[in-house]
């Protein structure tokens, strides 16, 4: 006999599970391909995750920006370039060094997190349920246009801005570019193009014509 | 107690295979029915031997496919070959998970439906791309590239365009976007949010790579672009999934613009009833609309195809957003309750 509790536990293991190996799938296979492909798994699991903690919105919203949007670009670009397999000798020092820093900043903050747990500064009690028909897209909209409204729009404008930047910093105009202007093939006058000709049908005589 | 978690699991399976089984039939005789429109439409008489009138054909059709062997290509990823198509298929199969059929027929009613249907067919390109890449094939992986692209583009503006009937009805819930057009043909969101509704169908032909929009398969291009090594059941599959999600898509479009199970008409009359007929019918005008387009528009340039979705749709439906946000505040028209 399985308690609904005991089984959710169970799920939350298997995805957690799922989780952490295709994140540590992403960085450890060597194709680039196959290490995109974890990543969306790694999403999709975390999706499940949320969805176990009731936040219904915030999952399927993961699924259809991360995994549906940013993912899809990122696969597009990976097999654009066709990157070879990367060898270990190709890798530099440098980043390493860094990969470490930024790894260990974030133990510490992981210990952190655990230690405030520990001392109860965190409240440990279960997750405050909601009963049936309570709305989490309605919730979500009024915090953040109300409460977080000014951070909210802020970082949208930030995105914004970075937007029209990287297509201004990628755009250049190429020698010999033969674009196509829509409006202009439109408006077309045939008269400035075309010359029609009357003239009298010809008999067979040019080049070619034999007898 | 256990029996009953039992009972629900087993229950639900029954509801969802309550759902796929008509959905399969039916992508089997929208087979059928398109050849026999796109004839029509040419002056041929379309399939006519197996079965009266040809009705047998769909299922002459998937018995030759399933008997076929499948065939992988020479150096091809054997696992993302085979998982491609069952992605496709699974996620075509799981967007209808919150389609409302009638009041309260719907299998998940969840607040976040519209959301949800947004995601899941915009992880059908996944399908797609790893069709393409792995089929170690040059003309697969342009067909995966262009999808690709084109998908991205058009979820914008099918995105904004379903913005605006989040502010109209001012729900994510589907049975409550229906819900909120009840009373008639006047009511529907077909006339206030009319530029929405035409750039939604537009953009659900182009997420669905169906023609005019299917440089992703351009048989004149890349011979059939994603699935060209394809073969058998593994085929069969694909062609599944690119039906059901044509029906979704008319379905929603059914659902956010057209009032869903309500009567065209208002009143008491027998005619005036909420019906599940009322919206299969409106679904079938939005199916035959595709057979329509294929048989009579060229397909579109792959730049063309970006410039309607990126330079047209998106500020269209931008603008109209705010539009509909201004008649909505200031109660304008018959729509807003």
């Amino acid at each position: 006999m399985i308690s609904p509790e005991l089984f959710q536990q169970l799920i939350f293991y298997v995805f957690a599970t799922f989780t952490v190996g295709s994140a540590m799938a992403v960085v450890t296979v060597k194709n680039t391909i196959y290490s995109a492909l974890f990543l969306v798994l790694c999403f999709f699991n975390t999706a499940v995750l949320w969805m176990l903690i009731e936040a219904e919105f915030l999952a399927i919203t993961l699924v259809l920006v991360y995994v549906g949007a940013v993912m899809v670009l990122f696969l597009f670009v990976v097999m654009m370039l066709d990157v070879k397999q990367a060898k270990a000798s190709q890798l530099k020092q440098s980043y390493t060094k860094a990969a470490l820093l930024i790894a260990a900043a974030m133990l510490v903050e992981l210990m952190m997190l655990f230690a405030y747990k520990l001392s109860g500064q965190i409240p440990t009690d279960e997750l405050i349920r909601q009963e049936a028909g309570y709305s989490n897209v309605a919730e979500v909209g009024m915090e953040l246009f109300t409460h977080y409204v000014y951070p909210f729009e802020i970082a949208a404008v930030i995105l914004l801005v970075a937007i029209v930047a990287a297509i201004m910093l990628t755009m250049r105009k190429r020698e010999g570019n033969k674009q196509l202007d829509a409006a202009k093939q439109i408006n077309i006058n045939p008269a400035e193009r075309i010359r029609v000709v009357t003239m009298k049908a010809e008999k067979g005589q040019g080049q070619g014509e034999e007898s | 107690m256990i029996w009953d978690q039992i009972w629900m699991v087993v229950w639900t399976l029954i509801k969802i295979l309550a759902i796929i089984v008509p959905l399969i039939l039916c992508v089997a005789y929208a087979t059928y029915f398109e050849r026999k429109v796109i004839a029509f439409m040419h002056v041929r008489m379309g399939p006519n031997r197996v079965g009266p009138w040809g009705l047998l054909q769909p299922f002459a059709d998937v018995l030759k496919l399933l008997t076929k062997e499948i065939i992988f290509p020479k150096n091809a990823n054997k696992f993302l070959f085979l998982i491609a198509p069952i992605i496709t298929l699974a996620t075509a199969f799981a967007a209808w998970a919150v389609v409302p059929f009638e009041d309260g027929l719907v299998l998940a009613d969840i607040n976040a439906g519209l959301v949800y249907v947004l995601a899941m067919t915009s992880l059908g390109v996944y399908g797609v791309i790893i069709a393409g890449w792995a089929s170690n094939s040059k003309y697969a992986l342009l067909g995966a590239l262009r999808s690709a692209a084109q998908i991205v583009s058009y979820e914008i503006a099918m995105g904004f365009a379903l913005v605006g009937v989040l502010v109209a009805s001012g729900s994510l819930n589907l049975s409550d976007i229906v819900r909120a057009q009840e009373g008639g043909i006047v009511h529907w969101y077909l006339w206030p949010l009319f530029p929405l509704f035409i750039i939604y169908y537009i953009s659900g032909v182009a997420e669905t790579n169906r023609a005019p929009f299917d440089v992703a398969e351009g048989e004149s291009e890349i011979v059939a672009g994603f699935h060209v090594e394809y073969s058998g059941a593994a085929f069969a599959i694909f062609f599944l999934a690119e039906y059901a999600n044509m029906i979704i898509i008319s379905a929603l479009t059914a659902i956010m613009f057209l009032g869903g199970w309500y009567s065209p008409f208002s009143g008491d009359s027998w005619i005036a009833q909420p019906s599940i007929v009322w919206f299969l019918g409106k679904t079938c005008i939005f199916m035959y609309a595709y057979f329509w387009f294929r048989a009579s528009l060229p397909r579109y340039r792959y730049d063309q195809i970006m410039r309607l979705g990126w330079k047209v749709f998106i500020p269209i439906t931008i603008v109209w957003i705010m539009v509909v946000a201004v008649w909505k505040v200031y109660n304008v028209g018959p729509w807003w309750n």
